[in-house]
């Protein structure tokens, strides 16, 4: 059998998917269901003088309304997911979510009231007969506003708006500022946007008095989490309770929150009235009710020799972490070390303030923060770039870190706690792929000239980056080979659509010798693995995979033991294929997996001390510290310079996660994240108002890219394995969607041939109307 | 009848029912949850992200903006009625497959029905006219580039 | 998201319909494609009493040419016909051209062109485009009909002269002069997007060869369509910046809107005169 293993197997999943028989959360019905909506705040400063819902109660169909004050004991605000890091001088203000406002509302569509009804469509006529009465609140909603003294404050027991400031540094930036050649000074600027997934959240809760036992389906990311956290909450022990995460159609982040106030209240309200109760957020809510990304305001500078080589970057930024921060500091903290990228820089002196603002939550979303850091550090590449006269490549070229220097160590905490390490990479190599494949040389020299010279505004950027992936703390899994042959695959984390139901299968199946179709993989119920954390930091592949992978080896080593008892022969003389066990080189003597497992659970005689029945194991994987993804993307752009429309010629990427599962599985992870990465470069942005208003709360306005707005990419690999895993494995989840802000920033400025008028682009997103505004009238 | 109701008689994959139902009800939640038809999915119930669309008498729509008492008399297809037999897929749905042209498969089902109508229309487009085609369906997942390469496979293999 | 209770007629002529409009005027609705209408009744932004549905009546989805080869179009004649008929393409090529720009294939299946206009949404493309080609519009109530010039159509945002118990029945648009060309240019943040601003030019050839006249009008450039006529070219852009007063919102200011404007007046000009002297 040829291996399976790194190869591009069809997908397991994919047959469900496509036949419209795989089951999402909404697709949960139950005999007796009843349904929820949500009252939510219309202001996103708001004292509440009372709640009335006597009009609402009264209408047919209606079986509950809850607001705060029913909630008695029960209401509480969520706990922090992830603790502030040890470094010293860490402030952090922990203020998280709760149920239901109670005395004021923080944001636009916070949710006040919890209507229960026989169906959605009476759900929400009696949500809007739900009368509130409000005392609107200065708001504030800008980040800048917010950080400044005097700003109305989110949270009345604080002295001002600050949820957290940290500084790290690294060697000493003064005196390389001191000594360099030249100090390059700018501010940059990164608006909020969202994820969108195109399934939006949902619950569904089931309480059976007699059996006592809560089932959720739940959208989310880390079932086993939401479990334990229900659990706890309810009064109930772990085993009564079973959270399902089914299919989930997209995540990207926003779908892991401890906890979101529907997460805590919709199996709460369904024990309360003693029958299943469903609530699916709308496209209208879930720009409320699920978490958003982004909105930092970076000042930063850097400091070069006169080859522009870096001796230092300095970064102060504000980060806009919405109403509450349960996440703790996790995507600050990712811009913080994601700065520092693929490069040399001997010193580094950064600070954040994270501050609250009247606005929905922030929360990690694909690249978590990296964006921004990525953003800062390629731009002012770019600039010292510009003042020193040297190639944009070329100051990328000369600061990669070089091949020996691995593993290489950055010095400060990153996100999960452990110094900011790279376990390996060969940088040097990609960029000179990427470059060769976007033709970069001939582009620089003669096609740019040409089509200048014929009036055409065309441009070109290249980016690099890293991306710390596959985090701790552990996950699980559970292998076991079944008496029909076919091998099941238990693991805890929850998938949305990254082709774990393959690529575990993969792992496996050639271990086992049998075929990738013959592995079942299951996962996201809490019932069939208990253990876990959830799917984030691109972590699946490499903390799960290995898990995956070591109760391979396990099985396997059951099967031989097994069937060298049963063929009296030894261990060395046995062949797993084809789903059988053979002895080498002996025609006739195998006996297929199946009857093995058959023989390894006896009905007569006894198990022998010190062995267990079956043909199965359960092992566990957790990484010392994460593995570092990175890659290096190029684009060249045309750009009308009336209507500000852009055309992207091509687009290329090289990138490493290390050893690959799946390559096809690797692509469509890469494609996608980059499409996500130029909505998020050019077409998305959540527009708030002064007064905290969204503007473009509708997929009509909030513009996610369509077909005609990502091109055709070309991708390219390159592989340096990780050491820290026994796989080599490196997460690439996120890595798509990180680098392309810059990208964008530095091909349009390129095209527009921005820098011979003085103008430069250090905001993202951008738009037509923005670039125009930006690139100021014509020569 | 009260007059907020309506009667419909309809054919859905080839099936005939007849339900009186609200006249508010959508036909996306008609299909989904009164027939159990839960293959169509809803992502944004206003006529932007392409995933409730089936086709209505052969041509697609989007099922979010349609009441249910408007396919009285209409012929409808979901993605439950592409594949000729339970244990077989339909080209469109093998070329999905094997050009990894969908990962989380929420949008996957709008997507089909609006190829299936398209490439019934253009048995050889080009990527322009696949990817204009394609323009009224959102995927967040896959960066479409896969999804060309599925329907131009499944057209290849058709002609 | 799901909509607010109504009443649902489904109509079984045009009297019919008439009849439960004239009874019920404004808390009454037609429901045509219903492509913006229900998604503003899925936000519960619209909550009419009652929608009467015009779509069984299948006979007013047709084209057809009338006398002095104008073009008729039905009350029912959705987006997708507009964009694939062959007599639309070769009697309004303006309108055709316009087609593809609005929203996608599926939306197109089912919306219509009257119930476009009657929409009068600003930001839309086949409110300027039939007035650009001089175009009338047929009303019809169970008082009668009458004809409306698209020019006294358009009175506001989602405005316009229909009384609440009419009906838009008809589209009608001359046939295009000698010697003229038309052109449907527009820059949007995505295809299918409303546009920034879109603009629909007609331009007609003297014998001589110079242009007679031009006409612009101009979606999205202010609380109607924009009609600005010009005999010269190269002033009309100026004079299309000079007169708009476009919106303002999350995807443009109002200068960047008035700079497009101008810009697509100029390129949709060029193009309709060039295919006038075809």
């Amino acid at each position: 059998m040829t291996r399976q293993f790194g190869a591009s197997i069809k997908r397991n999943e994919d047959a469900r998917l496509l036949a419209g028989r795989a089951q999402f959360v909404d697709d949960v019905e139950l005999p007796g269901m009843l349904h929820a909506a949500f009252v939510r705040s219309p202001h996103a400063h708001a004292r509440i003088v009372s709640v009335d819902a006597s009009a609402a109660l009264a209408r047919r169909g209606v079986v509950a309304v809850y607001s705060a004050q029913d909630l008695g004991d029960y209401w509480r605000p969520g706990p922090v997911i992830v603790p502030p890091p040890p470094v010293e001088g860490a402030v952090f203000n922990e203020r998280t979510q709760v149920p239901l406002a109670k005395g004021k509302a923080r944001h636009v569509g916070e949710p006040v009231a919890l209507v229960i009804a026989s169906s959605r469509y009476i759900a929400e006529d009696a949500a809007a007969e739900v009368a509130i009465e409000w005392e609107p609140l200065p708001v504030a909603a800008d980040l800048e506003h917010a950080a400044a003294p005097g700003a109305p404050r989110v949270h009345d027991d604080l002295p001002d708006n600050v949820a957290a400031r940290v500084r790290q540094t690294k060697g000493d930036y003064a005196a390389a500022a001191k000594r360099a050649h030249r100090v390059v000074k700018r501010r940059f600027a990164y608006d909020h946007g969202c994820a969108q997934p195109m399934e939006t959240r949902g619950v569904v809760a089931q309480w059976d008095a007699r059996a006592e036992r809560l089932t959720v389906w739940d959208t989310t990311q880390a079932p086993i989490a939401i479990r334990n956290g229900l659990a706890a909450m309810l009064g109930l022990s772990e085993r009564q309770v079973r959270v399902v995460a089914p299919f989930i159609g997209g995540g990207f982040g926003p779908k892991i929150m401890l906890f979101y106030p529907d997460e805590v209240l919709i199996p709460w309200a369904a024990m309360k009235v003693g029958r299943p109760v469903k609530w699916i957020e709308d496209r209208a809510e879930h720009f409320f009710a699920t978490t958003h990304e982004r909105g930092q305001v970076h000042d930063a500078e850097i400091a070069v020799d006169g080859d522009g080589r870096i001796l230092g970057v300095k970064d102060v930024f504000l980060h806009d972490t919405g109403a509450y921060d349960p996440y703790g500091l996790t995507v600050p903290i990712n811009s913080q070390c994601t700065l520092l990228g693929p490069y040399v820089v001997p010193s580094y002196d950064s600070t954040f303030t994270a501050i609250f603002t009247n606005k929905p939550i922030v929360t990690p979303y694909r690249g978590a923060g990296r964006q921004h850091g990525v953003f800062v550090i390629e731009r002012l590449l770019d600039v010292a770039a510009r003042e020193l006269g040297i190639d944009r490549a070329e100051i990328r070229r000369r600061n990669l870190i070089p091949t020996d220097a691995f593993p290489y160590d950055n010095e400060i905490i990153y996100q999960d706690f452990t110094r900011l390490g790279y376990d390996s990479g060969d940088y040097a190599p990609m960029l000179a792929k990427a470059l060769d494949m976007i033709g970069y040389e001939r582009f620089v020299r003669e096609e740019q000239p040409r089509l200048r010279a014929r009036g055409q505004c065309v441009g070109i950027g290249v980016v690099c980056y890293v991306e710390g992936t596959g985090i701790g703390p552990y996950e699980g899994a559970k292998v076991q080979v079944q008496t029909s042959g076919k091998v099941s695959l238990l693991t805890g984390i929850g998938t949305q659509g990254q082709g774990h139901f393959t690529s575990f299968a993969q792992i496996v199946a050639d271990q086992l010798g049998v075929a990738v179709a013959d592995v079942e993989v299951i996962t996201g119920d809490t019932d069939q693995f208990y253990w876990g954390a959830g799917t984030f930091a691109s972590r699946g592949a490499v903390v799960a995979g290995n898990a995956v992978n070591e109760a391979g080896l396990a099985v396997r080593k059951k099967i031989l033991r097994v069937a060298a008892e049963h063929f009296e022969c030894a261990e060395v003389d046995l062949e797993i294929a084809d789903g059988r066990v053979s002895i080498a080189g002996v025609p006739g003597r195998s006996i297929p997996l199946g009857e093995l497992a058959v023989l390894a659970n006896p009905m007569r005689g006894a198990v022998a001390p010190g062995t267990e029945p079956g043909l199965e194991a359960t092992s566990y994987f957790g990484p010392e510290s994460g593995a570092t993804a990175s890659g290096v993307h190029a684009m060249i752009v045309e750009v009308d310079p009336e209507t500000m429309i852009p055309t992207i010629r091509k687009y290329a990427v090289v990138h490493d996660c290390g050893t690959v599962i799946n390559p096809m599985i690797v692509a469509g992870q890469v494609l996608g994240g980059v499409a996500q990465g130029i909505g998020n470069a050019f077409y998305e942005q959540l527009a708030f108002d002064s007064e905290g208003q969204l503007l473009n709360a509708t997929l009509a306005d909030y513009l996610l890219p369509t077909a005609l707005d990502v091109p055709r990419i070309e991708l390219g690999h390159t592989v340096t394995p990780s050491p820290l895993n026994p796989l080599g494995i490196k997460g690439v989840g996120e890595a798509g969607a990180i680098p392309v802000g810059p990208l964008f920033a530095q091909a349009l400025e390129d095209a527009l041939d921005l820098p011979a008028r003085g103008k430069e682009l250090n905001e993202i997103p951008l738009s037509p109307c923005r670039l125009w505004e930006l690139a100021g009238s014509p020569k | 009848m009260s007059d907020d109701r309506a009667r419909l008689t309809t054919t859905v994959n080839g099936t005939r029912y007849e339900r009186d139902v609200e006249a508010r009800m959508l036909l996306a939640d008609f299909i989904r949850h009164d027939l159990g038809l839960t293959g169509t999915h809803v992502g944004c119930e206003h006529g932007v992200c392409g995933a409730c669309t089936i086709l209505v008498d052969g041509v697609p729509v989007r099922s979010c903006l349609m009441f249910a008492a408007q396919a009285n008399g209409c012929a409808l297809t979901t993605v439950e009625g592409l594949a000729p037999a339970p244990d077989r897929l339909h080209p469109l749905q093998e070329a999905f497959r094997d050009a990894h042209g969908l990962q989380c498969g929420f949008c996957t089902p709008g997507i089909l029905m609006t190829m299936k109508a398209f490439l019934a229309e253009n048995a050889n487009p080009s990527e322009a006219e696949i990817r204009e085609a394609l323009s009224g369906n959102l995927c967040r997942c896959t960066g479409y580039q896969h999804i060309v390469d599925a329907v131009k496979l499944a057209a290849e293999r058709t002609r | 998201m799901k909509p607010a209770r109504f009443r649902y007629v489904a109509a079984e002529s045009i009297e019919h319909a008439l009849a439960a409009k004239a009874e019920q005027g404004d808390d009454a609705k037609f429901l045509a494609g219903g492509q913006s209408l229900v998604p503003a009744m899925n936000f519960r932004l619209a909550q009419p009493a009652t929608l009467i549905d015009l779509n069984p009546l299948r006979d007013l989805d047709y084209v057809r040419t009338g006398a002095g080869g104008a073009l008729r179009i039905g009350a029912l004649t959705r987006h997708r016909t507009i964009e694939r008929d062959a007599l639309v393409a070769t009697h309004a090529p303006l309108l055709h051209e316009a087609a593809p720009h609005v929203a996608h294939p599926q939306i197109r299946n089912r919306g219509t062109l009257c119930g476009n206009l009657a929409h009068a949404d600003p930001a839309s493309e086949f409110p300027a485009a039939v007035l650009a080609l001089g175009g009338r519009l047929r009303a019809r109530s169970r008082r009668g009909e009458r004809w409306i010039d698209a020019r006294d159509f358009f009175r506001g945002v989602f405005t316009t002269a229909l009384a609440p118990d009419e009906l838009l029945a008809e589209v009608e648009l001359p046939a295009l002069a000698a010697r003229t060309g038309t052109c449907f240019l527009e820059v949007a943040r995505r295809r299918g997007d409303y546009a920034l601003v879109g603009v629909a030019a007609t331009v007609t050839l003297g014998a001589d060869g110079k242009v007679a006249t031009a006409r612009v009008a101009l979606c999205n450039a202010g609380a109607m369509p924009v009609v600005v006529a010009a005999s010269d070219l190269d002033a009309a852009a100026e004079e299309v910046r000079r007169t708009i007063d476009p919106p303002e919102n999350v995807h443009a200011t109002a200068a960047f809107r008035r700079h497009l404007a101008g810009v697509l007046t100029r390129r949709a000009l060029q193009t309709a005169a060039e295919r006038a002297g075809r």
